[in-house]
């Protein structure tokens, strides 16, 4: 799960996290509000969407006056915010952080990920803030330093410390840092974060150590003992159809094709795209109807699948272990009733009662085609769609 | 032959009474040789009781001692399923295979730091199990699917591996051993801890590598096995199309940072000699035709 930026700094803060004041305004009288209440001569207007380069896209501008808050927020609040990270058809911005304005020095870098070789959780930090990472990564990796933390003993203080001379924290704001640094770490661990990104940690002017910037995220099997984070879950920043799809406990990613696919497991459900892309065409959504699929999760699959209007063909693909077959046709069949399919079905299914459930199907009278492997299935419903 | 079970494992189940542990036991029970192979079940609050014949003991320690088991299975819930793991460990057995999905990575990291050092093996969680075909199964996969024979096959799939044996099966091709690792990040063997094994087995003639995006194990195992492989192996990653920074359903299944791609994964299977193939549907045949 993500948060905004602003409730990023906020649990951070809890943790003794420096961060600017800001306060969060849903509207331009807020952002007015906030000026005032936080004071000074320069504020920053932030648009709040879950994506990076907000900046770059015009949705972070710099105010010298209360009027040019005003003004900033009028334009940032309900624009369509278009970003590398939020596709062309862009966000909009419901929500904006007005910040006081900091006297940036320097800007860093620090994050802290789930390393899976080491098993641990990882500080990683840089001398270059304020860039995409990833592109200092590829070009100058030397610049990216990296430290895996011991469970038991947690990010120690020569670590903190050393991490903050090699990205060029000068000694004088090193306990500054390092309370940062190790905030950082407890704020991951309790709160079972997956991702922590600060990127510009700044050194200011006067040699403080503030979070500019904050992306948290979040591991969803540990959100059951953390009621504060879920609390913070902004749907409008979701895609609809994975909203819908997980009241269902289905999991479902939208995606740019137009073959729907509805699979049992998510590694079958993943080749199953594979296959539709290698016969030439590409999927409209990942759906992974999970181990116990019953009819009304297959209708409802059917039914999330056919609100995409790009749709122009569905292939199941199932493969039945424990779920029998027959019982994925009954819901495959009662599922295209109600949904009245307009659109080429095909129908793979091997496994427990592969045979009656193949029966099942062909007795329906529905035209649904049937087929024996992954690739035959995406080569006809790649045909079926092409309309050969 | 087989690798980590077999006919004679004696296994322990945690979570014998909650309906999934209820449910795939007495699936696994009526397996090939199942009924002498589950000979325990565990929970402190139904200790002394039994499930249709199998006793139930109030610790993993106790069921150890009084039955000789050496395995055990895991279907307890999330939350607590790391603790299971913790209990079996401390308990010195040989093998826990977690099938629970859904464990938080902050509970595996820590279980993974306590296992340091131990004896016992850890497969999972989030995995449909181990099967020695005709022998004894443990976990969620399909018995019936399955039949004895030489190949080997490794995954982080559950359905994606009875797709490899289904393919198999239509070939001809018996199983010396299928192990599912799980799709989690913080897990417990990886494909290089398994190809090691199926390396070492005199019963295993080749093995079916599946993986999937996310993370490098797939990269790691290849490039051991270009050193230390005595056996064909051929592989097959899912994922190609999968977006970065989408989770696919797995917990471990996402593209991140640019690492983790199925290209990448894929071109260095192939650099290592492994035979891979794009096609979901041909990773039987492929298999023939290394024999």
């Amino acid at each position: 799960m993500n948060v905004h930026e602003y409730q990023g700094k906020e649990i951070l803060r809890n943790y003794g996290v420096a961060t600017p004041r800001g306060i969060p305004c849903f509207s331009v009288a807020e952002a007015d509000a906030a000026a005032h209440e936080l004071g000074g001569k320069v504020w920053v207007v932030k648009a709040q969407i879950h994506a990076g380069g907000r900046g770059k896209g015009g949705g972070v501008k710099v105010a010298k006056s209360p009027d040019e808050v005003h003004e900033y927020a009028s334009q940032i609040l309900g624009m369509t915010l278009v970003t590398h990270q939020t596709g062309p058809q862009g966000r909009l911005v419901r929500r904006l952080l007005v910040e006081e304005g900091a006297d940036i020095r320097k800007e860093l870098y620090v994050g802290m990920v789930v390393d899976r070789a080491s098993q641990r959780v990882t500080l990683m930090a840089s001398s270059e803030g304020g860039m995409d990472i990833e592109e200092v990564a590829a070009r100058t990796p030397e610049k990216i330093h990296k430290v895996a933390i011991d469970p038991a003993a947690g990010l120690t203080e020569s670590q903190a410390d050393d991490m903050a001379r090699r990205i060029g924290i000068p000694q004088s704001s090193a306990a500054e840092a390092r309370q940062f640094m190790r905030g950082l770490y407890r704020a991951f661990v309790e709160c079972d974060a997956s991702l922590a990104e600060i990127n510009p940690l700044i050194l200011t002017g006067d040699g403080k150590v503030l979070a500019l910037d904050a992306k948290l995220n979040f591991d969803d099997n540990a959100l059951f003992r953390h009621p504060e984070i879920v609390a913070m879950r902004d749907l409008d920043e979701e895609d609809p159809a994975e909203v819908e799809a997980s009241k269902f406990d289905l999991s479902y990613i939208s995606l740019d094709g137009n073959i729907g696919c509805l699979v049992n497991g998510a590694g079958l459900a993943m080749a199953t795209m594979d296959a539709i892309k290698l016969f030439g065409a590409e999927p409209a959504n990942f759906l992974d109807v999970g181990g116990g699929a019953t009819t009304q999760k297959v209708t409802e699959a059917f039914k999330l699948m056919l609100k995409n209007p790009a749709v122009k063909g569905i292939l199941v693909n199932i493969f039945g272990g424990i779920m029998r077959c027959d019982t994925i046709a009954e819901g495959v069949i009662a599922a295209a009733k109600e949904v009245k399919l307009g659109v080429p079905l095909v129908v793979r299914m091997k496994g427990t009662n592969e045979e009656l459930g193949r029966q099942l199907l062909q007795s329906s009278g529905l035209p649904i085609i049937s087929a024996d492997n992954i690739a035959d299935a995406a080569r006809k419903i790649v045909a079926a769609v092409a309309g050969k | 032959m087989s690798i980590l079970i077999d006919r004679n494992t004696r296994v322990i189940t945690q979570g014998i009474t909650g309906k999934t542990g209820a449910f795939h036991t007495r699936l696994c029970r009526d397996y090939a040789n199942g009924k002498e192979c589950f000979v325990a079940g565990v929970n402190p609050n139904k200790a002394g009781d039994n499930f249709e014949g199998i006793p139930i003991f109030a610790s993993v320690k106790e069921a150890k001692q009084r039955t000789g088991a050496t395995v055990s299975v895991i279907y307890v819930p999330p939350p607590f399923a790391a603790g299971a793991i913790d209990e079996a460990v401390e308990a010195e057995l040989d093998l826990v295979i977690c099938i629970t999905e859904g464990v938080p990575v902050r509970d595996m990291i820590a279980t993974r730091y306590r296992m340091r050092g131990k004896k016992t093996l850890l497969v999972g969680p989030n995995c449909p199990g181990v099967i020695t075909p005709d022998e004894i199964k443990i976990g969620i996969m399909p018995g019936h699917i399955h039949k004895k024979g030489r190949i080997g096959v490794v995954s982080r799939s559950g359905t994606l591996t009875y797709e490899a044996v289904g393919q198999l099966m239509e070939l001809g091709l018996g199983q010396s051993t299928c192990v599912g690792i799980g799709g989690d990040p913080v897990n417990g063997m990886k494909h290089i801890d398994i190809m090691r094994l199926f390396n070492e087995d005199p019963g295993t003639d080749a093995v079916i590598m599946v993986g999937e995006i996310g993370g490098d194990d797939e990269e790691t195992c290849a490039r051991w096995i270009k050193e230390h492989m005595k056996k064909p192996v051929v592989g097959f990653i899912a994922g190609v199309t999968a977006p970065p920074g989408k989770r696919m359903g797995h917990a471990g299944a996402i593209i991140s940072g640019g690492k983790g791609t199925a290209a990448e994964k894929l071109a260095v299977m192939e650099a290592c000699g492994i035979k891979v193939t794009r096609n979901p549907a041909d990773m039987g045949r492929l298999l023939k035709s290394v024999l």
